[in-house]
Parts: C-alpha cells; sequence; structure tokens
C-alpha cells in the first residue's frame, strides 16, 4: 500500500473472448482509492463498473496491468490466496442481496464468521452489533423469504459488515429497492463508512446513490471518464 | 467441519427436500438391512437343522458313494470295520444303510431310497425311535413331504420292491408308523426310513452300511480304511452355495433400492447447483474457494446418507427387531422346493452387517453427490453471483 492508499489500479485491461475475438471491458484504467472513501463508480451500463468492482473483489482477474488491493496483486493470486483476500477483508453487498434462503438472518450473517472460523461467543457478540448497526436485531430468527427488500438488502449490508472489513464492494445496491429503502441502506452505509471508517466502493447508476457518493468516478465504454470528489455541504 | 456444519445447516433448511430424500435413502437401509438378515437367518437355521437332522458332526461315506451318481448305490456297501464297530456302541456314530428300492402307493410306482437306520440311534434328529416297534410287519418313517407325494398316512401298508445285494427281486409290504416333519428335504423327498437290521437281511447285507453318521462331540475319529470322512465344510456346500445365489439375487434388489436412492440424490444435487448458482457465488465472494464449495455440496449430499441412518434407526430398529422376533412366514409351499428352509425365518442381524451397510450407502452417497458438484469449480464466480446459467 502506497500513501494509505488500499486500491492502486494500473493500466488495468479487461477483455472477454466472444467468438473468435474479443470485447474490451475496460481499458487503460488507473485509479487509487484510499481508505475510508465513499466512492462511486457510475456509468450507464455495459461501461465496466461491475467489471472493475469485480476485479477489486479478486472475483475476476484483469488481462493485462494490475489491481494492487491491500498490497496484493489481484494477478498474481492464486485461488486460496484470493479466497483469503475476500474473507477476511473484502465485504460485498448484491443487487440481489443474494442471501442464503434456507438461513434465518442471524445464520446469513454469522457465515463469513464461520468461514473465519471465529470461536462462538464472539461471533454472537459480532453478528448481535452489526444487527444493531442495521436495525434488525427483532428479526434474527426470520428467513429472506419474510423479509422485504429492504430488509434483506440491510441484512447484506450487516453481512457485508460483521467482519469489519477494510473494504465493502457494493453492485447496485439499491435497484432492487423503492426510494425510501434505498435512502435508508445508504445512509446506514453512509454513518458506517463515517464510524468505522471502512471504504465503500459502489457500482451504480442509481442517482439516489450519486447524491450521497463523496467521490464519482465516471465510466464510459470501459474508461474513466471522469473522477470528481464531491464536496458535501 | 466447517462443510459438515454448513451442510448440515443447509439440509435442515431445506426442510421437505431434505426428508424425502433421506426418507428414501432410509428405506433402502431397512430393506437391505431385513434382506441380508433373512439371508443370514436362513443360512445358520438351513445350518444348524441340516447338522442336527442329517450330518451331525460329519460324515464317513463307503469309498464308492455318490449320491449323485444313482449307478453307484448298489456297491456303495461295506460291512464296519471293528473301529467303526466300537465307535457306534460308544454312542460316536450311526450307520446307515443306503439301497435303491420302488414302492407302490395306490398302485402306483415311485422310486425310492431305502434307508436302514438304528432306531436307537440319538446323534440326529430322525425320530428313529418310532421303528422301534414289535410284530411282524417291517415300521417304516416317512417325511411330510413323501407322504404327501405318496399319499400315505400313519398306519398305511405301501408295497415296497428292492433288490438284494445277489440282485433278486423281492417285495414286502411296509407299515407307516409315523410321519415325520424335517426342514431338511434331504431326509424326506423320496426316502423311507426302515429298522437297519431289518434292512440289512432285507437286502442280505449284514453288518454293511453306506454312510456314518457321526455325533457332533466326537467328529472325525480317524482314518477308516475304504471309508471317507466328510466334514462340514463338504457337507454344507450346497447351503453355502444355494444362500450365495440366493445373495447375488438379493444383490440385484441392493442395486435397484440404491439406484433409486442414488438417483433421488444426484437429481437433488443437480437441481441444487442449477438452482443454487447464485448461494455457490456467494459462498465464494464471502471467501470460499470452489474447492471448498466443491466439499460443502459433496458433504451436503453424503450427508443425506447420514441423517437417512440415524432415520433408519429409529424406526428401522424396533421393526427389524420385532421380525427378528417373531420371525418372517414363508408362504406354504415353499418347502416343497428342495430347499433347507423352515416354515418361519428368523433374520439375524450383526454389527458387522449394518456397519457394512452403512459404510457402502455412505460411500456410494459420496461418490454420486461428488460427481455432479464437479461442476462447480468450472463456474465463473461472477456469472455464479447473478445466478447466470452456466
Amino acid at each position: 500500500m502506497q500513501n494509505g492508499q488500499l486500491i492502486t489500479i494500473q493500466k488495468l485491461v479487461k477483455d472477454y473472448p466472444v467468438g473468435r475475438g474479443h470485447f474490451r471491458a475496460l481499458e487503460d484504467i488507473n485509479l487509487t482509492i484510499g481508505k475510508g472513501e465513499f466512492t462511486g463508480l457510475v456509468g450507464p451500463s455495459g461501461s465496466g463498473k461491475t467489471t472493475l468492482l469485480n476485479i477489486v473483489g479478486s472475483l475476476d482477474a484483469p488481462t493485462q496491468g494490475d489491481a494492487n488491493v491491500l498490497g496484493q496483486s489481484i494477478s498474481s493470486l492464486n485461488a486460496r490466496q484470493s479466497a483469503h483476500l475476500r474473507n477476511h477483508h473484502l465485504g460485498f453487498i448484491f443487487q440481489t442481496y443474494n442471501l442464503l434462503p434456507v438461513y434465518n438472518v442471524f445464520e446469513n450473517v454469522e457465515l463469513p464468521l464461520l468461514l473465519l472460523k471465529m470461536a462462538k461467543n464472539e461471533r454472537r457478540k459480532l453478528v448481535d452489533q452489526a444487527l444493531e448497526w442495521v436495525g434488525l436485531q427483532d428479526k434474527r430468527q426470520s428467513r429472506p423469504a419474510q423479509l422485504s427488500g429492504g430488509e434483506c438488502q440491510r441484512v447484506s449490508i450487516a453481512r457485508a459488515m460483521v467482519k469489519s472489513p477494510k473494504i465493502v464492494l457494493a453492485d447496485e445496491p439499491t435497484a432492487n429497492l423503492d426510494a425510501e429503502n434505498s435512502h435508508n441502506i445508504l445512509q446506514t452505509m453512509e454513518k458506517l463508512n463515517k464510524d468505522l471508517k471502512t471504504t465503500f466502493i459502489f457500482a451504480t447508476h442509481d442517482d439516489k446513490v450519486i447524491q450521497y457518493l463523496h467521490r464519482k468516478i465516471t465510466l464510459l465504454d470501459g474508461k474513466v471518464a471522469k473522477d470528481e470528489q464531491i464536496v458535501k455541504q | 467441519m466447517l462443510s459438515l456444519k454448513l451442510a448440515f445447516r443447509n439440509l435442515i433448511g431445506a426442510r421437505l427436500r431434505t426428508w424425502l430424500n433421506v426418507f428414501v435413502l432410509s428405506m433402502a437401509f431397512v430393506v437391505i438391512i431385513w434382506f441380508k438378515g433373512v439371508l443370514n437367518g436362513w443360512n445358520e437355521q438351513a445350518r444348524h437343522d441340516t447338522i442336527v437332522w442329517q450330518i451331525g458332526g460329519g460324515q464317513y461315506w463307503q469309498g464308492n458313494y455318490d449320491p449323485y451318481d444313482p449307478f453307484t448305490i448298489d456297491d456303495s456297501h461295506a460291512p464296519l470295520p471293528d473301529l467303526v464297530q466300537k465307535a457306534v456302541e460308544q454312542g460316536q456314530m450311526t450307520p446307515m444303510l443306503i439301497s435303491q428300492a420302488s414302492m407302490y402307493p395306490q398302485g402306483r410306482i415311485q422310486s425310492i431310497s431305502l434307508r436302514g437306520v438304528d432306531p436307537n440311534q440319538k446323534i440326529i434328529e430322525l425320530p428313529t425311535i418310532y421303528l422301534n416297534t414289535e410284530g411282524d410287519d417291517i415300521p417304516a418313517i416317512i417325511g411330510e413331504r413323501t407322504a404327501k407325494n405318496s399319499k400315505l398316512s400313519v398306519g398305511d401298508y405301501v408295497t415296497v420292491r428292492w433288490r438284494d445285494v445277489n440282485g433278486t427281486f423281492d417285495a414286502d409290504e411296509v407299515k407307516i408308523v409315523h410321519v415325520f416333519k424335517t426342514d431338511v428335504p434331504t431326509m424326506d423327498l423320496g426316502i423311507v426310513w426302515i429298522p437297519l437290521e431289518k434292512h440289512r437281511a432285507m437286502v442280505n447285507m449284514p453288518n454293511e452300511a453306506t454312510i456314518l453318521t457321526t455325533s457332533p462331540e466326537s467328529g472325525f475319529i480317524g482314518d477308516i480304511p475304504g471309508w471317507e470322512f466328510k466334514d462340514y465344510n463338504f457337507l454344507l456346500s450346497e447351503i453355502r452355495e444355494m444362500i450365495k445365489t440366493k445373495s447375488l439375487g438379493g444383490y440385484l434388489m441392493f442395486i435397484i433400492l440404491m439406484s433409486l436412492a442414488m438417483l433421488a440424490i444426484f437429481d437433488t444435487q443437480v437441481l441444487s447447483i442449477f438452482r443454487r448458482q447464485k448461494e455457490i457465488g456467494t459462498h465464494i465472494a464471502l471467501g470460499m474457494t470452489q474447492r471448498q464449495v466443491v466439499a460443502l455440496f459433496t458433504v451436503e449430499g453424503a450427508m443425506h446418507s447420514i441423517l437417512a441412518a440415524i432415520l433408519a434407526a429409529i424406526y428401522g430398529v424396533p421393526l427389524l427387531a420385532l421380525q427378528a422376533k417373531i420371525g418372517w412366514s414363508l408362504p406354504a409351499g415353499t418347502d416343497d422346493f428342495g430347499l433347507t428352509i423352515a416354515e418361519k425365518i428368523y433374520p439375524k442381524y450383526s454389527l458387522g452387517l449394518v456397519l457394512g451397510t452403512t459404510l457402502l450407502v455412505l460411500i456410494t452417497t459420496t461418490i454420486v453427490s461428488y460427481l455432479p458438484a464437479r461442476r462447480i469449480s468450472k463456474m465463473e464466480p461472477t456469472d455464479a453471483i447473478r445466478g447466470k446459467i452456466q
């Protein structure tokens, strides 16, 4: 990590094979993201937001160039090292929540801690704390099918935050929510960012999200078109 | 350990889907164990009955005797050597003389094996005591199967024709003094038992015998020139082969039952992997490697067999215990098939049988679960997260 930067992306290119040729999803991306940022990758569909988020999340690898996340080059990580990085330092929030339907709220939030092989008492303490952050203490035993979309996304936030990761990657977190729920969960995330200094990176084209961002990186056709800091009044 | 924990949580969470598979698999457990128990019980009963009714502690056969070659019967007799005579007097063995004959129940002709046996012998369970009669009649005992086939009953007289040692035909009437019931058809079917001395006199073979049956306590008493000792290994080989044949038939049933259960597990796994792609992607995003997810799904599938074993124990143990206590009644007429088989079979279960079956089902389930789970390692995590069909 250089100069307190959590993420350094240099000359990153991502191609996908299409037939005999390839489709270039990202081209010559150069970015740095620091601790405690509340940043959005903004742009229309197909602009490469999710692809970039996936590379930062070590779910995908660049074709050329490098993405250095928390001092580790994504290109050089093997499957185990990638999993270790995600397990210990990254949190994910998905558009469709991706909660496990057969687990209740408590179990869903507890899952990342189980993967960290944490002791039961500590797990319970951290899950309770995470549920308190998102205001779902009374829904511990509910299953995802019994929750509203907003509640599901709050469970998803709790799951991402329960292990206090350094970076949270949120892919279109409000796409399936109404305005009120969108604002609720964004306020929750903003508060967590402020209180815990967790770096949040969004991939979004939702104006409701954009108005909360402190930094907006606009992608167009796989390239960074604009990178602007937003001063909050 | 983590895979076990998560797999258990997933299975319990899946509720009805899990329990349907588990129930089918538990039935496979119970039926396989029951069927094997029945074969074991049958084997044990057949072995026991054959020993107590027919072979005692083993038999000495006259050198020419071959039960599968009727042409040897005429030459299969020899006088008892002194060693044998002493053993007979000490109750260590009992002689039996076999000759071919015909009987004419209600005017019909039937080939029979005429067998002379000591009425006072106590080595085998054949109720020879009934042959101790007074008077001029030739007493005979026959088994239920022979009685049924020849329509004879106690008190009936039937003409028997035989050939003596010189080849001279003779005939006389024998009186049926007792009809006995035995599970050993080779002591019954087509056999007429008469007193040994009477038989020796009829065929003019004084002090001769074909078979010497030893008591279970004495068994082999040494080499006897002109006689061959046949031990359990030889004398019970037919039962062994028969049970083996039945076991092979049973394996077909195992395969069908196991195939049904495994098909259910395989289908569930394939469906799970298709339906739960997002879940797979989520596990990877949360920090599992694809190999760990494959292990999780494999353990999840294999765990069906553990739950099935528990469920099978809950309803199977009392069911099988009850069956072992009250026995399994066979359909009427089964004993006419020529097999050593009791009217009721009492299944015998062993720890080895239960553990072996459990292990077999566990290994098969694990393999069947692993095969579709391998697909996970080929999935793109980014597509899996979105639930995109791959």
